[in-house]
């Protein structure tokens, strides 16, 4: 049974209907793999026996004929979903030991259609990075290296674990979160496709709060139509977040081979940055002329407040995230540092509990918050949000779809100082609009650097038309046919 | 303008998080660093733009006024670093 690993979504619930392996047998191939990579440290918690269990119970389902959507698919869950009575950390170590007694909707939804869960994957603290640098549990190694380099490389973040598990065969899938591009930019960092969906189109109940105007769910596979499979299990509207939209889940994964013949593809203008790689823009033609060839328009069109997306973003995620920590205070869940008052044991909890970016974030979030700063930052960046919203509502008018880079480089390394937080930041350039819009958006591999790294290219859709993102998405996957896989997994 | 060390201090304060004296030099530098970055908003014309608190256009639906779930201390205390009587226990507030 070698290499069950190696399948796709697709690939394995075919085998699984054709009795040609068992859900145990699928699961067992990604529980050998899982413990024979602990090195790159994807994992922060592994359920092997949780794994097998319920991967026989998938096998009993599926002999009874009641087979879901996802039945007996192994997946890795990043560790900001609440799972539970299993270890939920989202990165940090102030939620230290902390056993949820609830289940996410999300996974709870997958669950029900029958997937079968790996164990917790690796992130940045509370989802805040882009190189998984951030997490309690150590940094996360990409599988991927440069040809004839030993140099470690970062997976991406925040859901750099989910992105090296998927890439390295230990998980066959993953969930990820994405505030600003966490789903996007690690995914193009190791050779997989990732899904941001339409805010609203995933519940957010049970899932760690980083920014709840911005967060939302998405499936990290190694196709397309994978991840249209695994969006139809996961999203549908949830009561329990008011922010969850009531609208018809489609079965995305009939939309993947509907081609773009007429479809018109926007170009912006203002994404072809000062010093953009010549790699990452000559990828971008290609992608531009893979679909052109394919039957689709291409447009040049702007996004004139493009430039300010990411100050906004620094200044809105922050806040709500000042916000949303205010909970991990030592009382009710994770790490209490004892002090002399309940004042001083607060801030003891959190000055030890929270990494120094997640500390970061949190101060400038209660400045921009706080009384004469107001006006002046937060309620200021609210009103350029709504004009980067204009523009999208605007170029959407004349295109179906827009093709971007997905990042503006190839993964860097692991030891690659980034002394100034603000050149971390911009490695969300490409992705965090979509975030503050809430746009569904996609990266899928298209190419390899000069040093054989994978590149992505991202495909943006309008509000809950993830199926025309997703029939753009096979196009560029189709023609770039990207099988790589990195060395020695 | 930028956020010098006893501004710095009250934010942290603010947010309950001790920061000890060796940091703040540090601290003061990069949110110095992250908020010069921020004021390049400063240019943009925002005159009669409506702030945009999220993405949904309609207002949060209302569920009925009944209760729908609670009733079980023990799940709501299970991960509780110190609990006595079915209650959550924190240091001294009242002398």
């Amino acid at each position: 049974m070698a290499e069950l690993n190696h399948n796709t979504i697709a690939g394995a619930l075919d085998g699984l209907a054709k009795k040609q392996f068992s859900a145990r047998e699928l699961a067992g191939a990604h529980v050998m793999q899982m413990a024979k990579h602990r090195d790159l440290n994807a994992y922060v918690t592994e359920t092997p026996e949780k794994a097998l269990a319920m991967a026989e119970a998938s096998d009993a389902r599926r002999a009874k004929g009641e087979a879901g959507l996802m039945e007996g698919i192994p997946l890795g869950i990043k560790d900001l979903f609440c799972t539970e009575g299993v270890l939920t950390t989202a990165g940090s170590h102030i939620l230290d030991g902390f056993k949820p007694t609830y289940e996410s909707t999300v996974t709870a939804n997958l669950w029900k259609a029958g997937a079968v869960m790996l164990g917790k994957l690796n992130m940045d603290e509370f989802a805040m990075g882009s190189s998984n640098g951030t997490s309690y549990h150590g940094p996360v190694t990409n599988p991927w290296r440069r040809r004839g380099e030993n140099t470690r490389l970062v997976p991406g973040g925040s859901s750099g674990g989910s992105a090296a598990a998927v890439a390295a065969r230990m998980a066959l899938a993953a969930t990820g979160t994405d505030t600003g591009g966490s789903i996007r930019q690690p995914a193009a960092f190791t050779g997989i496709v990732g899904l941001k969906p339409t805010y609203g189109r995933c519940s957010r109940w049970g899932i760690v709060a980083f920014a709840s105007s911005l967060d939302q769910a998405g499936p990290m596979c190694r196709s397309v139509e994978d991840a249209a499979i695994m969006l139809t299990a996961m999203a549908g509207h949830d009561p329990k977040d008011s922010t969850s939209v009531d609208i018809a889940v489609p079965d995305f994964r009939k939309a993947v081979e509907g081609g773009v013949k007429g479809l018109k593809v926007g170009i912006p203008k203002e994404y072809r940055l000062d010093g953009l790689a010549p790699e990452i823009a000559k990828l971008w033609e290609q992608g531009a002329a893979w679909l052109k060839e394919q039957g689709a328009e291409i447009k040049e069109i702007s996004l004139p407040h493009t430039k300010y997306a990411l100050p906004v973003y620094y200044i809105i995620a922050p806040a709500e995230a000042s916000s949303n920590l205010a909970r991990y205070d030592g009382v009710r869940f994770g790490l209490r540092v004892p002090g002399e008052s309940l004042d001083d044991m607060y801030e003891r909890t959190r000055a030890e509990g929270f990494g120094k970016e997640v500390k970061r974030r949190i101060m400038i979030g209660t400045y921009v918050l706080s009384a004469g700063y107001y006006d002046a930052y937060y309620v200021r960046a609210q009103r350029i949000r709504a004009l980067i919203l204009k523009d999208f509502t605007d170029a959407f008018k004349d295109v179906d779809v827009v093709l971007t880079p997905s990042t503006p480089s190839a993964a860097f390394g692991l030891e690659e100082k980034f002394d100034d937080p603000v050149a971390m930041y911009l490695n969300d350039v490409f992705t965090v609009t979509v975030n503050l819009a809430g746009l569904p958006g996609i990266s899928v591999p298209a190419g390899v650097d000069g040093r054989g790294l994978p590149l992505g290219l991202q495909l943006i859709g309008r509000a809950f038309d993830e199926e025309t993102v997703l029939k753009a998405g096979r196009a560029i996957e189709r023609a770039a046919s990207f099988t790589l896989a990195p060395e020695g997994f | 303008m930028s956020l010098d060390p006893k501004q710095v201090k009250h934010i942290a304060t603010l947010a309950r998080i001790k920061v000890p004296d060796s940091d703040l030099a540090g601290l003061v530098n990069e949110l110095n660093g992250i908020m010069t970055w921020i004021e390049q908003l400063n240019e943009v014309k925002v005159d009669g733009v409506e702030p945009m608190a999220g993405v949904l256009s309609r207002d949060l639906p209302e569920r009925k006024d009944v209760v729908s779930d609670g009733g079980d201390p023990e799940k709501v205390l299970k991960n509780a670093p110190d609990r006595a009587h079915g209650f959550f226990v924190v240091p001294k507030v009242v002398e």
